[in-house]
């Protein structure tokens, strides 16, 4: 393993994630915890293992909801950190759909690694990983064996809220009428599809969609993202850790860096 | 009435006058910390503006009954009420003043609580909120003689003063204006000169006076020379730097929509004029720091959320240079002849954008951002305008393919805060300006 060169902080609003990348942007450390409302406190203490790890003081790029309660860092929105961790990543310029807990973020990447353009959710989670996590709590459907689940479902039963308070009120009545549960938990991921595919609107017919975020490790909505949108989906490897490894590369010293 | 009148005259030309000389004098004396912001220090010409928009409202409170009083959108052929002598109130305004004083929750909370709905617009709520609860940061409005309506910027100030029409029991006057796809049609101009027409016999009715047709071609004539001179400052901004600010413009628009037709309106713009003039002759620019980038915006103002916008771009050196919303003061009256004032105030306010397809919004879009040398758009998407609205996924598409421009799609409400989401619009913001590293 190469030596460590810069750190990276992604505080979202469901996991902090800090990652090391060496001096040509792989990554050489890692570390994911659910985010504790005293971000600080956290960030210090795994940013200190990171460098630990490393054996010597780097450089950090924070972003995130919390990148500014990162002290020392280079603060970047995850809009641009996602779109260099993803060029980074997938090695050309393309649309990469982010779908995080709090917020799912289009953008469209130029060529060499620049955003030319976002569009994201407004102020309404219906069209996040957190829509989700809510209402597969309720049906308590657990996370594991759920694209398998969804797969195996004959039929998706619609669920028309788009608000995820009331699509969980639609949700339980779909149960009491005793709809199969795997249609159920399929609908919603057709729903979220959807949403999604709208933001994603104007990208060049055929053209393959890259994916980051927490929620790209569902494979049951990548397979409903790459239906709704009738196109290729590539789950960028580590996709929760896109945001991050753009932060790092963001302070990465030399001809890497921007 | 008579002594009516006489508290009208008194405030509008001696109490006036004097309670703003007064406050000019004690901001003076008030030795505060200047604010920390990226701003050039404010145009002088500010305090004239605040003077002028003052004497208005307070001479508004003793209107009702000394003067006929007209409540009107922004939109109307306002001239011939000017020249029957009417004292004008602006609903919108009045709305935007409640806006920047962040008192429209308040309003809107008793209005919703009567069952308006929150998705009508918060011009809508804060004004009708602000008769219901008689709470105004002008004090109080005279009631009106008659409403005057012009769907020219939308379809919600017809049922607006519907109502308003229904509270007050006085004659609604309306200007229907077609929507136009290209070029108004011969027959279309007719529709609306024969509605003028019938506007000014009402008019002339509640005035209990006739339309002196030699005055009201010398008040479209002010009124022309009004928005000429409100254009030729906005093009100041065509300097770099640009002498002002997006914000500024919103601000020194309140004569021009309120005051349009009048020799003190355009009184006001020459002093402006020859301050901005003066500004670009010494090099002096709206930011206190350099200006980095240039941009465009499209949409009615955030009103109670301005400041924190555009301190936010100013402090990264981006500036608003031209906005869409403060051009088409520029463009309301521009096409008004005073030699036929009905034709040709049928045409020009039947061609103001919001009543114009949305092909000449992009060529609109286009033109400023071409002339002004914008390198970036800020489009406020205006949950409460949706005429507005209408079309900016498209136009934002066209002006980065076709322009090569950065563009941002800003949610928010032009009037209230519960729907502006500071830290998430912070955030794109922020996003926006991180794009042009």
């Amino acid at each position: 393993m190469s030596a460590a060169a810069a750190i990276g902080v992604d505080v979202g609003s469901t996991t902090c994630k800090v990652v090391a990348i060496d001096g040509a942007g792989a990554l050489v450390d890692r570390r994911v915890e659910p985010t504790d409302p005293r971000i600080e406190r956290q960030v210090e203490r795994l940013v200190g293992e990171v460098r630990a790890a490393a054996g010597r003081d780097l450089p950090v790029g924070a972003t995130g909801y919390g990148r500014k309660r990162v002290p020392g860092a280079r603060a970047l929105t995850e809009i641009t950190c996602h779109a260099r961790g993803a060029f980074a990543r997938a090695g050309r310029a393309g649309t990469l759909v982010d779908m995080g807990g709090q917020d799912t973020k289009v953008i469209r990447i130029g060529p060499s690694g620049e955003v030319v353009d976002f569009a994201m959710n407004d102020k309404c989670a219906a069209g996040t990983g957190r829509f989700l996590e809510v209402i597969l709590g309720r049906l308590q459907v657990p996370f594991e064996g759920l694209a398998e689940l969804v797969a195996g479902a004959s039929r998706p039963v619609p669920v028309s809220s788009t608000c995820t308070v009331f699509a969980e009120s639609e949700v339980i009545s779909l149960v009491a009428s005793d709809e199969p549960l795997d249609g159920i938990v399929k609908g919603l991921h057709v729903a979220l599809a959807s949403r999604v595919a709208a933001l994603a609107r104007g990208v060049p017919p055929g053209d393959e969609i890259l994916m980051s975020g927490g929620v790209a490790l569902n494979g049951a909505m990548v397979a409903s993202l790459r239906e709704a949108l009738s196109r290729p989906v590539r789950v960028l490897p580590d996709p929760q850790l896109t945001g991050a490894v753009g932060a790092a590369l963001s302070v990465l010293p030399g001809p890497a860096a921007r | 009435m008579i002594l009516r009148r006489v508290q009208y005259e008194a405030a509008a030309h001696a109490v006036g006058p004097f309670l703003a000389a007064l406050e000019d004098w004690r901001q003076r004396r008030r030795k505060r910390p200047a604010r920390e912001s990226p701003f050039a220090p404010p145009l002088e010409s500010l305090r004239a503006l605040k003077d002028m928009m003052m004497v208005h409202y307070l001479s508004g409170r003793y209107a009702d009954g000394a003067v006929p009083v007209a409540w009107v959108t922004s939109g109307f052929p306002v001239e011939m009420l000017r020249t029957l002598g009417y004292h004008t109130v602006y609903p919108e305004n009045h709305a935007a003043i409640c806006g920047v004083q962040r008192i429209v929750p308040a309003l809107s909370d008793a209005v919703e609580a009567q069952g308006y709905s929150r998705d009508l617009c918060s011009y809508v709520r804060s004004d009708l909120g602000s008769l219901d609860t008689g709470k105004s940061p002008v004090g109080r409005l005279p009631r009106p003689d008659l409403l005057a309506c012009c769907t020219n910027i939308c379809q919600t100030v017809l049922y607006w003063y519907r109502d308003l029409a229904r509270r007050f029991d006085v004659p609604l006057v309306l200007v229907d204006t077609p929507f136009i796809y290209g070029e108004p049609a011969p027959h279309q101009t007719r529709y609306v000169v024969d509605q003028l027409e019938e506007a000014i016999v009402i008019a002339e009715r509640v005035a209990k006076r006739p339309l002196d047709r030699e005055a009201f071609s010398e008040t479209v004539r002010l009124s022309r020379e009004g928005s000429d001179l409100w254009g030729q400052c906005l093009d100041t901004a065509r300097s770099r730097p640009a002498p002002w600010t997006g914000v500024d413009g919103f601000f020194h628009l309140g004569p021009v929509v309120a005051l349009r037709g009048t020799e003190a309106c355009n009184a006001y713009y020459r002093t402006l004029l020859d301050e901005l003039k003066d500004r670009v002759a010494r090099g002096i620019g709206g930011l206190k720091g350099e200006e980095r980038h240039r941009l465009l915006w499209d949409n009615l103002p955030v009103w109670y959320a301005t400041r924190e916008i555009t301190t936010l771009l100013g402090s990264q050196g981006f500036n608003f240079v031209c906005t869409t919303y403060t051009n088409a003061w520029a463009e309301a009256s521009s096409l008004i002849d005073p030699a036929d004032p009905m034709t040709s105030g049928a045409r020009s306010y039947s061609q103001i954008m919001l009543n114009r397809d949305l092909p000449n919004k992009l060529r609109l879009l286009e033109r400023l951002s071409r002339e002004f040398g914008a390198d970036g758009a800020v489009l406020h998407s205006d949950r409460s305008c949706k005429p507005y609205s209408i079309g900016q996924v498209d136009l934002k598409d066209r002006l980065a393919r076709d322009l090569g421009i950065k563009t941002l799609l800003l949610e928010a409400d032009h009037n209230d805060p519960r729907s502006w989401a500071s830290e998430l619009s912070a955030n794109r913001i922020g996003a926006f300006m991180e794009s042009f590293s």
